[in-house]
């Protein structure tokens, strides 16, 4: 039985390890989940700002406005859609769909192109209504 | 609800520790995470403006209020969950790693309580006569 235990697979060690888009897109999966969490911070701050009133709320619409502001924004926006389509990647993986080589290889571009593609739309979006 | 296989327990598989319950409580809450972030885009672009009444009054709703509380409690718990594997993964000092996942916790629960005692003073607010 401890014999069956020790057996068990390892990880490969990341030294060793050859970089294709599997893994490339798990560690994107990472550092998109990271920086939504430093999201949160600043989903708080803009919810303080609306309760404090309409000064404080204008000054927080104005840092979102800003050059700093609409960087954060943009990579936050991608990084939503990103996490959102691999994690849903991940579901799928967890109920045993999608593990077969080319159903890996395809939703896994599929979900960094569509993560892509809504990130332009929503930003078009956004520069049209800023705009009008 | 439990995902082990009696098997699996049996032959003392997978984790020793409390991995399985959190590897089950970081899928539920992407479940639901999954509704409630695609309801507040949704909801934010179909605002007619971003100004301070026009939100204002977005959030006063009862329930996006609701939907905005249950938002901040599951993405910080989220959250907390996929930043404590990561520690875990890369921080090997138990003083360091214990010290880590504490600071994260308490700034998890400081940063989530703060915003959801923004929305309610908003909500509360505008329920008064």
């Amino acid at each position: 039985m401890t014999s069956q235990a020790r057996s068990r697979p390892l990880s490969p060690h990341l030294g060793i390890y050859r970089w294709q888009i599997g893994n490339s897109l798990s560690i994107l999966h990472r550092f998109t989940g990271v920086a939504l969490a430093l999201g949160l911070p600043a989903l708080a701050y803009l919810m303080i700002a609306l309760a404090g009133g309409q000064g404080a709320y204008d000054e927080a619409l104005h840092r979102c406005a800003s050059p700093v502001g609409r960087l954060f924004i943009a990579g936050w926006t991608f990084s939503f859609f990103y996490h959102l389509f691999n994690g849903v990647r991940h579901l799928a993986w967890d109920v045993g769909l999608g593990f077969e080589r080319r159903a890996r290889y395809a939703s896994g571009w599929a979900a960094l192109l569509g993560a892509l593609a809504c990130s332009l739309a929503l930003w078009g979006w956004m520069w049209l209504a800023a705009r009008a | 609800m439990n995902l082990r296989s009696p098997l699996g327990r049996v032959l003392g598989l997978g984790s020793a520790k409390d991995g399985a319950a959190r590897w089950s409580a970081e899928r539920a809450s992407s479940v639901a995470l999954v509704p409630l972030t695609l309801w507040l885009l949704v909801a934010l672009l179909r605002l007619p403006s971003l100004d301070y009444a026009t939100l204002r009054a977005f959030v006063a709703a009862p329930v996006h209020g609701l939907l905005l509380v249950l938002l901040i409690a599951v993405s910080a718990h989220h959250s907390d969950l996929g930043t404590t594997v990561i520690v875990e993964d890369y921080v090997h000092e138990k003083g360091w790693k214990l010290l880590l996942l504490l600071a994260l916790r308490f700034a998890y629960v400081l940063i989530a309580g703060a915003a959801i005692l923004a929305v309610l003073r908003i909500d509360l607010g505008s329920a008064m006569p």
